[in-house]
């Protein structure tokens, strides 16, 4: 399987896409509390994180005893980057345009 | 000590390349090749501990009425070519820049063949740079983030084309 196919893998799933959007909202979480949101056993939700982490779309990390984890967007921005990119080609003028916009507003 | 609220603030960013762990670390910290991707802005490393850092605009920012430098920070750790510790200050912009300085950590691992490079950014009392960071500034035109600058490192190490802004 490509990297590709093991994000697509990934995404195909209810659970996996609820974890990683709780993920979003409040990163470097512990399985016990992302446990907690779900109706289904530890081993469960361990393997459903175990496929996010093959497919990089989370990575642990060690933390005294506890193993956090966090959401990793490269994957998706690289699916992104190369599928979507290629057809809407613009101009991306950084930061430069972002302090342009504040001055405007602000 | 990693509390709760860091654990809540910190971003992690993770790609593999296929390029070797020299190779990444050059692109992160010389600044022929710092300027050939994300942001396009040379960064300039004093790599020892206390040495400084300094992120520089891109030209084209520059032609948008930028200041010279965008980023600035100081070196915790050097360990070439597997481990960059590092404060980091956005300067760019007067709210994130009275954010004050953020941590950040580069780690580089070899892994069959490809590079694993993991960004560790700590942003504790950074609400606004790490809103940024994340690439929710995107739309407004101001990049998007540190998965933006990993996508398009990847893409020049792997293919040598970066992105054009």
């Amino acid at each position: 399987m490509t990297d590709d196919d093991l994000v697509f893998k990934a995404l195909a799933d209810p659970t996996r896409r609820f974890l990683l959007d709780r993920l979003f909202v409040r990163d470097g979480r512990t399985l016990t509390e992302l446990e907690s949101e779900l109706e289904m056993t530890r081993f469960g939700v361990m393997k459903h994180l175990r496929v996010l982490e093959d497919a990089g779309l989370v990575v642990c990390r060690r933390s005294g005893r506890e193993k956090l984890h966090f959401l990793n967007p490269v994957p998706i921005r690289l699916i992104h980057d190369r599928w979507i990119d290629k057809y809407t080609e613009r101009q991306v003028s950084a930061l430069a345009d972002l302090k342009n916009e504040l001055e405007k507003t602000g | 000590m990693t509390t709760m609220t860091d654990a809540v603030t910190t971003q992690m960013y993770r790609v593999y390349i296929k390029a070797t762990p020299e190779a990444v670390w050059t692109a992160i910290t010389d600044p022929e090749w710092t300027q050939k991707y994300g942001y396009g802005g040379r960064g300039e490393y004093d790599l020892r501990p206390g040495g400084a850092y300094v992120g520089y605009t891109s030209p084209q920012m520059r032609e948008h009425g930028a200041p010279d430098i965008a980023i600035d920070g100081e070196v915790i750790e050097s360990d070439p070519p597997h481990k960059l510790v590092q404060t980091w200050r956005m300067l760019m912009d007067e709210d994130m820049a009275a954010e004050g300085f953020t941590r950040l950590t580069y780690e580089i691992v070899e892994i069959s063949g490809a590079t694993r490079l993991t960004i560790t950014h700590e942003l504790e009392g950074a609400p606004q740079l790490a809103e940024l960071l994340s690439g929710g500034w995107e739309d407004r035109g101001a990049g998007g983030g540190w998965a933006w600058v990993l996508s398009s490192l990847k893409t020049l190490l792997e293919t040598g084309e970066g992105f054009t802004h």
